[in-house]
């Protein structure tokens, strides 16, 4: 059967086209308007190597167990641990990450999601600074100069582009690609860069130093020429993208990890928001950064809106506390500051540095997942995760934060749950009853 | 002059957080009294007493109460945070938020220091004898103003965002920094002797920051006014040539920060 308008479930572009015809009996799926990476994720409802059993470590051995024994068992480790992290990954909808917001709360542990490793230094920033943003439509529609910065669109978010970014006939850019000129600062020649009108190849980590020379240039000032050798742009080049940029009708800037994890972190994210603050003296012009995962702008709204702070929240006191790289994942791993671990729809293990994974494998480890990664395996708990977007319904924020309720085309696989939501409430009561006993 | 000894005896495998530990604290309580006050490990309170050996009673007043803690604490944060008065010696290395929004008294620390050593200070003496890391007398994350008085002295070296939004109060580093040093100060005096990476001064408003060594990226919104020798700011002086810079022009500000580069050391400039 043919289901139109689904929600991809992968990266933070959250397309809201894609078209699947999924064939039960032969379980084979087929997908119509999604990405290669889009396509691949929603290859899972129908894939041979999905988890479908919750297992527990016994003895070093692994089992296959009920869901109620897995249950039992996540709920011990979190009870007997003095300090929990939750991770809530940012594939699963943000009613899931909710609930483990409320039990890492309950349980005075530490909260965190996949920005922290990502794009925490650009919610950090905005913090700093303030945001002038828009809607990704609203980029379409009105912007005629594009700038990706430390950002290769055509291969991390292939649909930008072609939906928001460069291509789409907007209402005010009616011939599409024509109507824009693409500017891309990145230290390589990627297919984005090769696309553009200017190519910035700045040297690695000079981000902030090329923000700083653009915006003493826009304040009328003459950069020192120290900043050719240290970015590699001469300083023609940079009164040149000024000046373009002062003269379009409209700027639309987009910010990749390029930025917000190079050299400077937050600051060159804050120094380019108060770049983008200045220029509008002189043109409409917006920020807004590339997220990596369909929710991980989830999170951060979810965060602030139920504890003030966008990740890394801290229940330790009672009260949340907030402050990146003392309460942030890789930090509390790298100092052994968390006895025991809960990790939902992310491959920690294999995300974060050699000393704070190996930390992570240590000690207790609860893993919620569709398909095995080094996570599950070193987990001592793995939970089946349900698939949002395909196989239960929800809310994602997308790159933009406008929030996307998605339906699902299939039911979960499993009787005992219909949802990652389901799954950490029945874990919660089970938390709860030990706590309380 | 009551001196209370802090010898760490107890379990240290998840940090601790002792903002207890100050003179404020402490003064008019006994030894014993002392050992019952409460620290954090996790989301629990235990008495202090499970974690150090507690020796002397506090004297009657804050300033006549010293604290020495006699081995590396580096795995407890906030000693010294919020002191007003007394003195606080450190014969090893402390966790994070050593001495934070102290405001009088004095702290030395004979090891290194963690993050956020003297953030939002407002007055005192806080001198680490061994090296500190990131945002030594910054302001807190979203904060527009870090210290506000008082001194910091780091024999060894600091490493990024030293002294982010400080208005007032001095800095001195006997080593070297990495990144940001003196980020969006509007006041107060840095001093460096060693060397920094890049991004000195960036976004300052005001203030002074004086680099004796080499700074091998430097800030593009700096406009060079002079050159001049042996500056000197009350009791700290600074030998030497040094090229006076005043920025950054990168925000739209005045550019009122003044920032003292040696001449020797930056010839390039």
């Amino acid at each position: 059967m043919v289901y139109k308008n689904i929600i991809c479930p992968v990266c933070g572009a959250a397309c809201d086209d894609v078209q699947v015809d999924l064939d039960t009996i032969n379980r084979t799926i087929d997908v119509q308007n999604a990405c290669k990476m889009g396509n691949a994720k929603f290859q899972e409802v129908v894939s041979s190597h999905r988890i479908v059993r919750p297992t527990i470590r016994e003895n070093g051995k692994v089992k296959d167990v009920s869901w109620d024994e897995a249950l039992e068992m996540a709920a011990d480790i979190l009870v007997k641990s003095r300090r929990p992290l939750f991770f809530l990954g940012s594939e699963t909808s943000c009613e899931a990450q909710e609930v483990g917001l409320h039990i890492a709360e309950y349980l005075g542990g530490v909260a965190d999601s996949n920005a922290t490793i990502c794009h925490g230094p650009t919610v950090m920033g905005i913090q700093e600074s303030g945001m002038v943003g828009a809607t990704a439509g609203q980029t379409k529609n009105r912007a005629d100069m594009i700038v990706y910065w430390g950002v290769n669109a055509l291969e991390s978010m292939p649909r930008h582009m072609s939906r928001y970014g460069v291509f789409p006939r907007g209402y005010w850019t009616k011939r599409g690609r024509f109507d824009r000129t693409l500017i891309t600062v990145d230290p390589r020649r990627t297919p984005t860069a090769t696309a553009s009108d200017l190519h910035l190849q700045i040297n690695p980590n000079t981000d902030y130093e090329l923000l700083s020379a653009l915006f003493t240039i826009l304040n009328g000032k003459e950069p020192h020429t120290s900043i050719e050798d240290i970015t590699g742009i001469p300083i023609s080049v940079m009164k040149q993208m000024v000046e373009m940029m002062k003269e379009s009708n409209y700027v639309g800037i987009f910010v990749g990890l390029g930025v917000s994890s190079s050299y400077g972190k937050h600051r060159n994210i804050e120094m380019a928001l108060n770049f983008v603050k200045e220029m509008n003296n002189y043109t409409k012009c917006n920020i807004g950064a590339l997220r990596g995962h369909c929710n991980v702008a989830g999170f951060n709204q979810l965060a602030s809106y139920l504890y003030g702070y966008p990740f890394g929240v801290d229940f330790m006191k009672g009260y949340p506390r907030y402050n990146p790289g003392e309460t942030t994942t890789v930090d509390l791993l790298r100092e052994k500051d968390v006895d025991a671990a809960f990790v939902m729809s992310a491959d920690l293990v294999n995300h974060i540095p050699a000393d704070s994974a190996k930390y992570l494998t240590e000690i207790p480890m609860i893993c919620l997942d569709i398909a095995p990664c080094p996570s599950t395996t070193a987990a001592d708990v793995v939970l089946p995760g349900v698939i949002d977007a395909m196989e239960c319904d929800g809310t994602f924020y997308r790159l933009d934060n406008v929030p996307v309720h998605f339906e699902p085309f299939t039911d979960s696989p499993f009787p005992e749950t219909k949802s990652n939501e389901e799954t950490l409430k029945m874990l919660f009561e089970k938390v709860k009853a030990k706590k309380e006993a | 002059m009551a001196v209370v000894t802090l010898k760490p005896t107890g379990n240290f495998d998840l940090t601790v957080e002792a903002e207890v530990i100050t003179p404020d604290n402490f003064a008019g309580k006994s030894a014993q009294e002392i050992g019952q006050l409460l620290v954090w490990q996790g989301p629990k309170q235990y008495p202090l007493a499970n974690y150090f050996e507690v020796k002397g009673d506090g004297a009657d007043t804050t300033e006549e109460t010293t604290i020495t803690i006699d081995g590396d604490v580096s795995r407890v944060k906030r000693i010294g945070e919020g002191m007003t008065a007394g003195k606080v010696l450190v014969k090893g290395s402390t966790g994070m938020h050593a001495g934070a929004e102290m405001v009088g008294g004095e702290i030395i620390i004979e090891g290194d220091t963690d993050s956020w050593a003297g953030m939002e200070m407002k007055g005192g003496l806080l001198h680490i004898k061994g090296n500190t890391k990131d945002h030594l007398g910054s302001a807190y994350r979203g904060s527009w103003h870090g210290m506000t008085g008082g001194r910091i002295v780091v024999d060894g070296d600091a490493v990024n965002q030293v002294g982010g939004g400080m208005s007032g109060g001095e800095i001195v580093i006997g080593g070297s920094v990495k990144h940001f040093c003196g980020i969006r100060i509007n006041g107060g005096l840095i001093v460096v002797k060693g060397d920094a990476f890049r991004t000195v001064g960036a976004e300052m408003t005001g203030g002074t920051i004086v680099v004796g060594g080499t700074i091998e990226r430097f800030t593009p919104g700096f406009i060079q006014e002079d050159t001049e020798s042996d500056i000197k700011f009350d009791d700290i002086e600074c030998t030497g040539e040094y090229k006076k810079f005043t920025g950054d022009y990168a925000i739209p500000q005045k550019g009122k920060g003044t920032m003292y580069v040696s001449s020797v050391n930056n010839e390039c400039l």
